[in-house]
């Protein structure tokens, strides 16, 4: 992996996991979707566009997905995926410091398997 | 987290929606990147050039429409379950991203990598099936 690779690797995780936590948030506050009619499906889009948390997770997805571009032009897919893959060593790091949650042990060892794992990746 | 019995049909098939476009709009959108060539150079017109030809990339419009099924079935799993729930869901498509790239794009995979795939998607299924909530509501 090279300097360039790791920086917009860097920015696919944190834009990445910063507009999913926005989007989630977003959906939850709209509630359950309890019919899949199309209008129906439209109305509940319609209503999570009336809220500034879509806008901003929606936001961040485009700027990770535009930056996931740029590695899909220079790695191959099966390298540039499994390394994302961090960004959940950045959801248990985040949830640990940032949110005060208790994480426990088997989550640790989940962390530690993902990144040994993107070594192995890396190395690969 | 303990779904109501009524919501299990839907969220599993959701779920598997979910596991098919993902790793499938993965694979198309190199595809198409592939086609497209190597982003060498930041001069404004080169950049502005490649974005005119992503955007006219078959492949990319492609792996663009089986992302956002990908990201409508994540939406309304997540109108009920929570992140933590279907995050694990996702472990898999891991491996499915490196058996599309090796069947579809013919991409050559060392055996470390096919490894270090499968502990990945081990990690992510371990970090994923805590409980949803450790912090005290309110």
């Amino acid at each position: 992996m090279t300097g360039r690779d790791a920086i917009f690797l860097f920015i696919v995780i944190f834009a990445g996991t910063g507009g999913e936590l926005a989007v989630t948030h977003t959906m939850k506050r709209v509630g359950e979707v309890q019919s899949f009619y199309p209008h129906h499906l439209l109305r509940v889009i319609l209503r999570a566009f009336r809220c500034g948390w879509m806008w901003f997770g929606v936001s961040l997805m485009a700027f990770s997905f535009f930056s996931l571009l740029m590695l899909l032009s220079w790695e191959n897919v099966s390298f540039v995926v499994p390394v994302t893959a961090l960004s959940y060593v950045l959801g248990a790091l985040g949830g640990k410091f940032l949110l005060g949650e208790r994480v426990e042990a088997r989550r640790w060892i989940g962390v530690a398997l993902v990144c040994l794992g993107v070594l192995l990746v890396c190395v690969g | 987290m303990k779904l109501p019995h009524r919501l299990h049909g839907k969220t599993i098939c959701l779920i598997g929606l979910m596991a098919i476009f993902g790793p499938l709009g993965d694979v198309l959108l190199r595809k198409g990147m592939k086609q497209i060539g190597a982003v060498s150079s930041w001069h404004p017109e080169v950049l502005l050039n490649t974005f005119d030809r992503t955007f006219h990339s078959g492949p990319i419009w492609l792996g663009i429409s089986s992302l956002l099924l990908f990201f409508i079935a994540y939406l309304l799993v997540l109108s009920w379950a929570d992140y933590s729930y279907v995050q694990p869901a996702s472990a898999m498509g891991y491996l499915f991203v490196a058996v599309l790239g090796y069947l579809l794009l013919g991409e050559v995979i060392p055996r470390m990598r096919w490894i270090g795939v499968l502990v990945i998607c081990i990690g992510v299924l371990l970090v994923g099936g805590t409980p949803p909530r450790t912090t005290e509501e309110g």
